[in-house]
């Protein structure tokens, strides 16, 4: 597969998840429709991150930089939330 | 061919290395843009447990079909600049000015959609500040969601103008350029930024949008 056949497609798939994210947005899914949201937007950065910002083929350093990001987003929400939700 | 791409400044070995670094130098920017959104993804998330009907409530306020349109339209100049990167790489000139420039201008399109959804969002008095009247019995929690909606979508916004900016200076850079393989690696990095601006949109999307539609 070529790079712009390869870009193609991602771009094929990401019009369909904001179809499928569309269509659940109108479901009644109850407690689980922000997680669902959610998953799907995940899905949609794994894609953009994978395919269009080439993050593999960047190399095993810039793998780390980016996990280290994630890891202090992390972090960020777990000690927070953390707090928010153990208060009394 | 032998000629190196781009010109090598002093401290680097060689292209490769070169081009490296700048990728690793971007990747590092952008896990500090990760956390400049993050913090407000996390007072979002605050708040929203704190109020969780309020924020269905106010979601339903904002324009779904506008966010759907500016959804598409970010992605599908993502995929411009991503064959474009590609295209940089080869020493292509016109097609690349092409795709950047078109990507600009979706960009630019993103813009005016969102400007007409704040100036609808200020009509309806939902801008928040003294003029925010709502009538209902959340009005608060309203407010507080719509001081998240300006905040974030707005410095989305300001990201968005930066990238247009700096897509149209590449696509008349490569356009100008005797030699335009040397400007694939400032026009890789251009790429990772404007797909980044992207990947932020993509969670704002459902969190400001999609809340509070189900039946």
């Amino acid at each position: 597969m070529t790079s712009t056949q390869r870009n193609a497609l991602a771009l094929a798939l990401l019009m369909m998840l904001l179809g499928v994210t569309l269509g659940a947005a109108y479901l009644d899914l109850g407690v689980l429709h922000t997680p669902a949201a959610m998953l799907i937007g995940l899905v949609k950065a794994v894609l953009i991150v994978l395919i269009f910002m080439r993050l593999r083929p960047s190399g095993p350093l810039v793998m780390l930089a980016f996990a280290a990001g994630l890891f202090w987003l992390l972090i960020m929400f777990t000690l927070t939330l953390g707090d928010y939700f153990t208060r009394a | 061919m032998s000629e190196p791409a781009a010109e090598i400044a002093h401290q680097f070995v060689d292209a490769g290395q070169q081009r490296d670094a700048a990728t690793f130098g971007m990747w590092i920017f952008l896990c500090t843009e990760v956390l400049l959104f993050g913090a407000l993804f996390l007072g979002y998330t605050v708040y929203r447990l704190q109020n969780p009907e309020t924020f269905d409530e106010a979601a339903a306020h904002t324009l779904i079909v506008a966010g759907s349109i500016n959804t598409a339209i970010l992605l599908v100049s993502s995929f411009c600049v991503a064959v474009a990167v590609h295209l940089a790489e080869q020493g292509e000139r016109l097609r690349v000015t092409l795709l950047l420039c078109t990507a600009a201008l979706l960009g630019a399109l993103f813009l005016a959609v969102k400007a007409y959804e704040y100036h609808l969002k200020i009509q309806e008095g939902l801008f928040p500040g003294q003029a925010f009247h709502f009538s209902g019995p959340h009005s608060q929690g309203v407010e507080m969601f719509f001081v998240l909606y300006f905040t974030m979508t707005g410095l989305h916004a300001l990201h968005v103008a930066v990238g247009v900016a700096v897509l149209t200076g590449y696509g008349v850079a490569v356009l100008l350029a005797q030699r335009p393989a040397r400007l694939a690696t400032a026009v890789d990095l251009a790429g990772l930024y404007w797909h980044f601006v992207d990947i932020v949109w993509v969670f704002l999307f459902p969190l400001f949008y999609l809340v509070g539609r189900a039946p």
